[in-house]
């Protein structure tokens, strides 16, 4: 039932051994009166009759549904190669790479992991992955406080709502400042960004493209948050950095964000893997995991978990994070995608989902009375502007199989006819026309 | 082995991106566009494939070796529960969040409240979130709510958690990052925190205590209601680190014996793989009083047996973006439904039977510093071998060149040269058996030619590797 091979006559040698009389007389430290006072589980069951069930939840899963929805998450191809090869035993099996002798495959293709967030996000050093996007902000928000000393973090509200609401937790406990920006329509509000960094400012915080789907140039951003000695982070969407400008490039310090949309599935919310990357003076202060090359006693090139003084198991209470198993797996698989597509492919990818999202875009400010509120570039997102309140539209929508998109009302006060609506390569033309033809019937009615 | 980046060749692709069946849109601005494109390795789907295969051979893993990584719980992971979590690819977890959408989701909302369910009965606790994305997050959370219910009685003074030096650096760390004081209390000679000191810690101004029991040296605490009932009496709440859960499932609940919060750790007490590191998966369940301070949004169960998503205003807000590591939280709630309550139990019976009988095998050729029955683990010294000079690291490195993957080492910290064997139940005595007789070889090769320890391994694609040259260049990605 427990997947315990031995047999009773086993049990009876072993406890011989052992000078026992029976396993109960091996739970004797503990003291009566602390034994469980109840254990109220049904019986176990077959393979068979388990599957049954989980299908059945399953089914029950929405997974039907045509998502124009984000947030953070995003519907993308994967490479049947994906799911093979992080589904080697050999990999899913194993732990944190305590013995690098016998763990050089996860060692080196998180080294390989990292090289790959590097070039992505135009940085120098990558941590070996943490939790997810927005635990990865927060992270970010923390580093920027070790590393200035100072004690208050600019957030710009263009940000995605739930990893704002995660790192606003994250700064309370340690009483630090969370300072957030209204976004000026659907930018962020870039005068009062710089305006808002002072001299105890220790890292003002971007998303790009934002929740609204925005794509913006922060490299004026950085300058003015160097010129008072803040860094700059930017949260990125990792299939956009295949046409979107790097947080590297722009002048980021530290660049993070949700990597789910390389190569992990919806999977209602998890296990996805956020990353997070910065400049090469500042690694010391990374958290997490992080491979670094080296030579063995024979000269031989192998990877082993380096500077490991930061860390939890080392530094106890002093470590840059008390983060300890990370989002290995889930970072392997968006190594392997990345290889999959390669250099031109990857590209290809942006710009299908760019090409997609235009055409959705002007397709549906064709519909009467909805326009784009978005003043610039957008990448795979967009936000319109509704004739009426776009929650009742989503709803209405649903029923006919169609996730038209995210009404902002709920996250930003006065936003309730704003829908912002995502478009990924996998949506079909069909699907655009019909989201349209959809939306101009409920607008109608 | 080269890199991925190395097998590169320029023109060369993988997979193929769908073609597009819209017009081409007007060009993205130049002055948003990258410099240049990404780069990735330009590799064909063979090469890819060969590359991810040998490397993945190129690692000890539960399914190919022995794998007694003490505190880590490396169970077999039953197939049918992989498939399990395969099953819930493709549901969005921004559907519940949309008007009418959690109708749609009405399966997994089911089995996110399902698995809260079972793990509050089986940890005895009255409610439970699965938000956490590991153990230390979850740990994290549970500070979090701890200090939450102070705030909330007007109770400010309380600036300290006390840890005992035994527990995980995940405590520490964890109560650092929710703004806390720490305080280490020493361990006693019996073999857990030391009891005298801890009542003079004990004070007012503390607001919680960090326990884990059994104890990292596989021990379970005798004293552990009296630290409870001392913790409570000075008004501070009392947390229950679920890393050493298998042990003791079906027979010790900790909500029975006084804990206010627990955290679980699925990768390691239910059978979800542990991914080479992650992803991991830490539900955290509370006392009735401490419900109010869970994070937000709660699943709920409804009067007309529907699931809903609702808002959980006085929580501590959101620790992640949706309602957990859920993928794995599904192979959880199908383990545990797989194995069902005596198989639960069977569980911690043979995980405490396997640990014992390893002890009592080893413990005439290594030294033993806490004598007494364990629980699910054993924590030995190599403090005899290290009068030939060898170390636990030696011994660790002799048993992969004999495949075997080492016990945990040099933790915990209060054992010098810790050797911590954690067996779990899944492994049959003749794989014990083998093992055992490699460490007994081990003892004795330190005695008549340690030299060949300190050379191990030889059998691993690389040798013992320069950690102090990695540290100093640090090289950290491919150039």
């Amino acid at each position: 039932m427990g997947y315990c091979p031995n047999t009773p006559d086993e049990i009876r040698e072993m406890l011989a051994v052992i000078g026992a009389g029976s396993i109960e007389e091996l739970f004797a430290p503990i003291p009566a009166e602390l034994r469980a006072k109840s254990f109220d589980l049904p019986p176990g069951m077959s393979e068979f009759e388990l599957m049954r069930i989980m299908r059945e939840k399953a089914a029950a899963g929405g997974a039907e549904i045509v998502p124009f929805i984000g947030g953070g998450i995003y519907d993308h191809i994967i490479p049947a190669a994906v799911d093979h090869l992080s589904s080697r035993a050999e990999f899913y099996t194993a732990y944190t790479p305590y013995q690098p002798e016998c763990s050089q495959g996860t060692l080196q293709a998180l080294f390989e992991y990292q090289s790959v967030i590097c070039r992505l996000t135009g940085m120098e050093a990558s941590n070996a992955s943490l939790y997810d996007g927005g635990t990865a902000v927060a992270e970010a928000a923390l580093m920027s406080l070790r590393i200035t000393e100072r004690n208050r973090v600019v957030l710009d509200a263009s940000i995605n709502p739930l990893h704002r609401e995660i790192v606003t937790g994250y700064l309370h406990g340690l009483s630090a400042e969370a300072v957030e920006v209204a976004p000026d329509g659907c930018c962020s509000n870039l005068k009062r960004l710089i305006d808002s960094i002072d001299e105890e400012t220790a890292a003002v915080v971007v998303q790009n493209p934002n929740f609204f789907g925005s794509v913006q140039d922060f490299s004026e951003l950085a300058v003015k948050a160097h010129e008072k000695g803040a860094l700059l982070i930017v949260s990125g969407y990792p299939i956009a950095l295949g046409l979107v400008a790097s947080p590297g490039e722009m002048g980021a310090d530290i660049a993070v964000g949700d990597g789910q949309s390389l190569g992990n599935p919806l999977s209602f919310g998890g296990p996805y893997f956020g990353f997070i990357a910065t400049r090469k003076r500042f690694i010391r202060n990374l958290p997490g995991r992080i491979v670094g090359e080296t030579i063995d006693n024979q000269g031989r090139r192998g990877y082993v978990l380096t500077l490991q003084a930061r860390e939890q198991h080392i530094k106890r209470h002093k470590a840059t994070s008390n983060i300890c198993s990370n989002q290995s797996l889930c970072a392997l698989r968006g190594l392997i995608f990345c290889a999959s597509l390669g250099k031109k492919g990857f590209e290809e990818l942006a710009l299908l989902n760019y090409d997609k999202a235009q055409y959705a875009k002007s397709s549906l400010a064709g519909v009467k009375g909805v326009s784009v509120m978005n003043a610039g570039s957008t990448f795979n997102e967009f936000t319109l502007s509704l004739p009426k309140d776009a929650a009742p539209v989503v709803e209405k929508l649903l029923a006919s199989g169609v996730a038209a998109g995210v009404p902002l009302g709920q996250y930003y006060p006065g936003m309730d006819n704003a829908l912002t609506v995502t478009v990924t390569e996998k949506r079909s033309k069909a699907e655009i026309d019909r989201l349209a033809a959809l939306l101009e019937e409920a607008l109608c009615s | 082995m080269q890199l991925i980046f190395e097998k590169s060749v320029p023109g060369r692709s993988g997979v193929r991106v769908p073609l597009s069946d819209v017009p081409k849109a007007s060009p993205f601005p130049d002055a948003l566009r990258r410099k240049e494109p990404v780069l990735l390795p330009e590799v064909s789907e063979l090469d890819l494939v060969r590359h991810y295969t040998n490397l993945s051979r190129r690692n000890f893993s539960v399914d190919t070796n022995f794998y007694p990584l003490g505190s880590c719980t490396m169970k077999y992971n039953t197939k049918v529960t992989e498939n399990a979590g395969g099953l819930f690819a493709g549901c969005h977890p921004f559907l519940p969040l949309l008007p009418g959408g959690e109708r749609l989701v009405q399966g997994p909302l089911s089995l996110v409240h399902g698995l809260e369910q079972q793990l509050a009965e089986i940890t005895g606790m009255d409610e439970v979130t699965t938000q956490p994305l590991a153990g230390a997050h979850g740990e994290m959370t549970g500070i979090m709510v701890i200090a939450a219910y102070h705030k909330a009685r007007g109770d400010e003074r309380r600036k300290y958690v006390i840890v005992p030096d035994s527990s995980h650096g995940t405590n520490p760390a964890s109560a650092a990052m929710a703004g806390y004081e720490i305080v280490t209390i020493p361990t006693a000679p019996y073999g857990d925190m030391d009891l005298e000191q801890f009542k003079n810690a004990m004070s007012e101004e503390v607001a919680a205590v960090m326990m884990t029991c059994p104890n990292t040296l596989g021990l379970f605490n005798p004293h552990i209601a009296e630290i409870c009932a001392i913790a409570h009496q000075a008004g501070a709440l009392i947390y229950y680190d679920g890393a050493n859960l298998n042990a003791i499932l079906g027979k010790v609940r900790p909500g029975d014996v006084g804990f206010d919060v627990i955290h679980v750790n699925l990768h390691k007490t239910f059978g979800t793989p542990h991914g080479g590191g992650g992803p991991g998966s830490g539900p955290v369940g509370v006392k009735k009083g401490l419900i109010p301070y869970l994070p937000t949004p709660r699943v709920q169960r409804k009067g007309d047996g529907s699931f809903a998503v609702e808002a959980h205003p006085e929580g501590i807000g959101r620790v992640s973006d949706f309602f957990g590591n859920f993928a794995i939280m599904a192979r959880a709630y199908a383990y545990i439904t797989l194995l069902g309550r005596e198989g639960l139990i069977e569980v911690s019976e043979h995980a405490v039977l396997n640990a014992n009988y390893i002890m009592a095998r080893l413990k005439g050729e290594y030294e033993l510093p806490f004598d007494q029955t364990c629980m699910h683990e054993c924590a030995f010294s190599a403090s005899r071998q290290l009068q030939d000079g060898v170390h636990a690291i030696d011994i660790a490195k002799y048993l992969i060149d004999r495949g075997f993957h080492p016990p945990t080492v040099y933790f915990p910290l209060n054992v010098k040269e810790a050797i911590m064997i954690e067996p779990t139940e899944t492994e049959s005595k003749q794989t014990m058996d083998l093992f055992i007789d490699v460490m007994l070889e081990a003892a004795r090769i330190a005695r008549e030619d340690p030299e060949a320890l300190r050379q191990a391994p030889v059998t691993t694609p690389v040798g013992r590797l320069d950690e102090t040259r990695a540290a100093r260049a640090q090289q950290v990605c491919c150039e």
